[in-house]
């Protein structure tokens, strides 16, 4: 049942992420790695300021904000220079990758006894049930402290899952999906669509960076490899979200993605379970996003081919 | 209102694909004036349009719209005073995006766009009124993505759009080309009620040769990057669709002269 709780709080936190990729990927088709570079630097910031005994409050926003900066710093090597859109995103993550180590100081940042934003709503939860016992929760019983930062990440998640649903029926929020959606169009209507593209990674790595920063603080660790394959990891939760929803409505694309992200996860917690090699997880999870974006092609083939030789 | 003075384009320079779009066209319209714009293919119509409207900058001459330099202005900035409906009936609206949303966005064009709720309820009441007087009942369907409407449907939308803010200059560039006829008429008689009821300053470019003799108070015929014919006032109204099909004639028979007369000094002298 722990292992559960903690699959979901997982998943919860990296639905932060795939909000983010859902952003740079769906909205802008913008094919954005900084997202590996970006989730450790949140998580590398987030440590070093809570070792500084930096509020945890502050920590992750700090964190957002270092985030955003970085996505803003992709799409202006894009749009300002001209490079490439995957290249941009390559360039900032590699350069992510020693700016992470400076902040660090090295490879790792435990956070044993610093307070964080879970041990905040440990405490929390226990000073709320009066007891840090277990509690049973449809028969099973489970720690005060887990059920509380499951509770917490679901709250957390959930604001700001609204505040971005909120952001995309403002002039601006809107304004951007258009950039995404139409660039032309968009632009004859007095946009300046890179602009819309820089303010569109900024938000989408802020994001990013704050789920690195929850997970840090979850973990009680920052580690400088912990953003490899993440961008897939992301991509793959967005692409269950759309299945699990169907529909290409925002409101609806937004709470599919964390719900992908939270199955997803539940998914790998069962399959490593199972016997599952954790060294097999990265491979596994690129051949599950490969079969999805190639799976409905081939059907779709497949079925026009069928029609061909009916008619 | 605009002035283009000596505009001149060259796409792919020094390159086998060099094409001169624009060799230093010079045209003045007035406040209200509804110019058609005819040519043959390539003869620098929609570049022209282009250049007004920002799509690329020029390599020389000026341009000059409501007594403002815009000639270095970026596409987006212009579109403060420019108005544009395409050819393309796909490159006017948002697909994705609904009816209601895509007019929201045109309702903003060339002001700031800030964290304001964007479809109040004030603001869903004035597009229904203004889609109602489309007649093509797209009211009701407010809530509808535009990618699931016809060509004909988005191009009356892009003309709204690209009229709700009142623009100094409205742009159209074939829009009716890519249209069945009856969309085509529909959209047509759309364009020319807009066009009237606002007093629009209008560029149109049109391959119909019924669309050029029947609209516009001045129709200006391209050729070769360059403006050939210019008809307003009484001239204009005499034309009729076989006279401006004469001057195509003529503009033909004169290229090919000039490319058997150059064939036959070659043969001569080479």
């Amino acid at each position: 049942m722990t292992l559960l709780v903690g699959a979901l709080t997982i998943g919860l936190i990296l639905s932060l992420l795939a909000l983010g990729v859902f952003i740079s990927f769906r909205i802008f088709e913008f094919p954005d790695i900084t997202a590996d570079g970006s989730i450790t630097l949140g998580a590398a910031l987030a440590a070093a300021l809570l070792v500084q005994q930096v509020h945890p409050v502050t920590a992750s926003v700090a964190a957002f904000a270092a985030g955003a900066i970085a996505g803003a710093m992709t799409g202006i090597i894009n749009t300002r220079f001209g490079i490439n859109r995957l290249l941009s995103g390559i360039l900032v993550m590699t350069a992510l990758y020693s700016i992470n180590l400076h902040i660090m100081g090295k490879s790792n940042v435990p956070l044993l006894s610093e307070r964080t934003l879970a041990t905040m709503v440990e405490r929390a939860g226990v000073a709320l049930t009066g007891s840090s016992a277990d509690v049973l929760i449809a028969g099973w019983s489970v720690p005060v402290r887990d059920v509380s930062v499951l509770a917490g990440a679901f709250v957390f998640v959930l604001v700001i899952a609204v505040a971005l649903f909120a952001f995309f029926r403002t002039h601006l929020g809107m304004a951007m999906q258009a950039a995404g959606d139409n660039a032309q169009m968009i632009r004859a209507l007095g946009v300046n669509v890179d602009t819309m593209v820089v303010v569109g990674l900024a938000l989408s790595n802020g994001l990013v960076a704050l789920s690195g920063a929850l997970l840090a603080q979850y973990q009680g660790f920052a580690d400088v490899q912990m953003g490899i394959g993440m961008v897939v990891w992301g991509l793959a939760s967005i692409i269950i979200g759309e299945a699990l929803v169907g529909v290409r409505q925002l409101g609806l694309l937004i709470a599919g993605g964390i719900l992908g992200s939270v199955l997803f996860r539940l998914l790998v917690a069962i399959a490593l379970r199972g016997g599952l090699d954790p060294n097999d997880l990265k491979l596994v999870t690129a051949i599950f996003v490969f079969a999805a974006l190639v799976l409905p092609q081939m059907a779709r083939h497949a079925a026009s081919l069928r029609q061909k030789r009916a008619a | 209102m605009l002035a283009l003075t000596r505009i001149a384009k060259v796409f792919g320079r020094a390159t086998p694909n060099e094409v001169r779009a624009l060799q230093g066209v010079d045209l003045t319209i007035e406040e209200g004036s509804f110019v058609i714009v005819i040519g043959t293919n390539g003869s620098g119509k929609s570049t022209l349009l282009n250049a007004i409207a920002g799509t690329f900058f020029v390599d020389s001459g000026s341009i000059e719209l409501d007594g403002r330099d815009i000639t270095a202005w970026p596409e987006h900035r212009r579109a403060r005073l420019v108005g544009r409906v395409f050819q393309n009936p796909f490159s006017g609206t948002a697909p994705g995006m609904t009816i209601a949303e895509n007019l929201v966005l045109a309702a903003r064009r060339g002001e700031s766009r800030g964290l304001g709720l964007a479809l109040k309820a004030d603001m869903r009441k004035e597009l229904q009124d203004r889609v109602a007087r489309l007649n093509l009942g797209l009211e009701r369907r407010l809530d509808n993505v535009i990618g699931t409407l016809s060509g004909g449907q988005r191009q009356a939308l892009t003309l709204l759009m690209a009229s709700w803010v009142r623009p100094r200059l409205l742009l159209l560039d074939e829009h009716t080309a890519a249209l069945d006829p009856k969309s085509a008429d529909h959209v047509i008689h759309l364009s020319q009620d807009i066009v009237s009821r606002d007093r629009l300053t209008t560029l149109m470019v049109t391959h119909s040769m019924q669309q050029a003799s029947n609209l516009g108070d001045r129709l200006i015929m391209m050729h070769r990057g360059r403006i050939i014919h210019d008809y307003s006032g009484a001239e204009r109204r005499r034309l009729r669709p076989e006279d401006l099909l004469a001057r195509f004639e003529a503009v033909r028979r004169a290229e090919q002269l000039d490319e058997s007369a150059a064939e036959m000094l070659r043969r001569a002298y080479v």
